[in-house]
């Protein structure tokens, strides 16, 4: 194929197409995850009332449609909109902004989830050898790991695959013939438009392979020890 | 819950084949008819006057219709690249080619005009007035008719656009149009799409001398729909079609409506 190899050469071009990609994707996942978990731990930790409502909130938001959590977004960041004065529209912040929220109730809800799911003896047992709350929430998240590692790998799903609140928020810019905010998924986008199939396909596969390669690491670190 | 599902398969069945009726004639046409309205109300006095033909209508960037065409996967194209639509008649891609309208480009910037553009008179001094400028300028940059013919001004304008003033958007003249006024930026466009697109209040078309910026309609070689394929192309340059571009107003028709 020859659109592939093209790509695999170190066409500058599609290099900076990968390497947004995966920036705007590792800082939302960042973000994400330091709010995501310690909320997911809390909330499978913690009795409360009206934690009902709270959890079909959380379970809710993790089936966000993803270009609604664009456009409210694009809407505040507009030059009109109620923070318009940042000027934050149309740069790679405006795409961190809307991927956190679709990243962080699917690492809350799973990890919710999975501590639920934890025998509750192990928490009595440790509340009973006088843990503090932190330390039986480390504990709690030791037994679950597997479960908040595929939390992570939840998230890091969304935010490298996502495209339609990314492109509302970035723009699929170039500045000066450089990347600025198009990534592999806007740039499958506009080479489809373009009719250019090959090239289309080509950042499909590497798109692919990048993601298998994120995983086998996150499968790794999910299974160990 | 059988019931149910029997119920969507039922649905689903019955929405799959209710199009099997009559001829479905595939138009392949870029961004600017539909987003100018027009694409929808040329189906439809078509479909009126043809019973029994349904028109299924794709829109999408000059590259991918041109590919659309040459895989046979649409019937007809309408399309505004004359340098493209030559080649693709060239290669024996199409049958026919015939003018159907036209609109104007245009640029369109911040209303201060900080490049002071307007100054230029034509488009070509305008866009070297931006560039000297450094104003920023936003590109469809998605080799689109309208990004071709932005390339050819520069090119003439001796210009090779480059620097952090230059953006290119990768994305169809609407939403280039709603980035340019988010970003106080110049951009190039056709006329019928800026004055159709909402929310750019942000920006005004300047005052210079209009270059026309032509529509054909192509007939692709061996289509699918043949029959229906000609009988559009011929409808859309006759009288008929003529009155329903010239009755909505955005683009100017080739031939005055009759009557």
């Amino acid at each position: 194929m020859h659109a592939l190899r093209l790509l695999l050469d170190g066409d500058p071009y599609t290099l900076e197409v990968i390497a947004t990609s995966l920036k705007i994707s590792a800082v939302s996942l960042a973000i994400a995850i330091a709010i995501g978990l310690p909320l997911g731990l809390a909330l499978g930790m913690t009795r409360f009332a009206g934690k009902g409502g709270f959890l079909v909130l959380v379970n809710s938001a993790m089936g966000l449609p993803p270009v609604v959590v664009g456009l409210f977004v694009f809407m505040a960041l507009r030059n009109d909109g109620p923070f318009g004065q940042a000027g934050l529209l149309f740069t790679p912040t405006a795409m961190v902004i809307a991927q956190v929220p679709l990243a962080v109730p699917l690492i809350a809800g799973i990890t919710m989830a999975a501590i639920a799911a934890l025998h509750p003896d192990i928490r009595l047992q440790a509340r009973g050898l006088g843990a503090g709350r932190i330390q039986q929430a480390r504990l709690v998240a030791r037994e679950a790991r597997p479960s908040l590692v595929a939390a992570c790998i939840a998230g890091f799903g969304i935010t490298i695959s996502e495209v339609g609140a990314i492109i509302i928020t970035g723009g699929n810019l170039l500045v000066g013939g450089h990347n600025y905010t198009r990534t592999m998924t806007t740039a499958i986008v506009q080479e489809t438009r373009q009719g250019r199939f090959d090239r289309a396909l080509a950042f499909a596969i590497i798109l692919l392979v990048l993601i298998a390669i994120v995983n086998i690491f996150l499968t790794r670190a999910q299974t160990r020890r | 819950m059988r019931r149910v599902t029997l119920c969507l398969l039922l649905f689903l069945a019955t929405a799959c084949t209710s199009t099997d009726k009559g001829t479905t004639l595939v138009l392949a046409s870029t961004t600017s008819t539909q987003d100018s309205g027009l694409l929808d109300l040329l189906t439809r006095q078509f479909e009126a006057d043809n019973p029994g033909t349904q028109v299924k209508t794709i829109a999408a960037g000059s590259g991918e219709v041109l590919a659309l065409g040459k895989n046979k996967d649409a019937d007809v194209l309408l399309m505004h690249s004359p340098e493209q639509e030559t080649a693709f008649m060239k290669d024996g891609h199409g049958v026919s080619r015939q003018a159907v309208m036209n609109n104007e480009f245009i640029i369109v910037g911040p209303s201060s005009d900080p490049a002071s553009a307007s100054n230029g008179g034509t488009i070509q001094q305008a866009l070297a007035l931006i560039a000297r400028s450094q104003q920023t300028f936003i590109s469809r940059g998605d080799d689109s008719g309208t990004h071709r013919q932005e390339m050819q001004l520069w090119s003439a304008a001796g210009i090779t656009p480059t620097g952090d003033w230059y953006l290119e958007s990768g994305q169809g003249q609407a939403e280039t149009l709603v980035v340019a006024s988010e970003k106080s930026a110049y951009a190039l466009t056709d006329s019928s799409t800026f004055a159709v697109t909402r929310s750019i209040d942000n920006l005004k078309a300047l005052r210079l001398v209009g270059l026309r910026n032509p529509y054909s309609v192509i007939v692709v070689n061996d289509a699918r729909n043949m029959a229906a394929a000609i009988s559009f192309a011929d409808w859309l340059t006759n009288s008929k079609g003529q009155l329903v571009i010239a009755r909505q107003g955005l683009f100017t028709p080739v031939t005055p409506a009759g009557p």
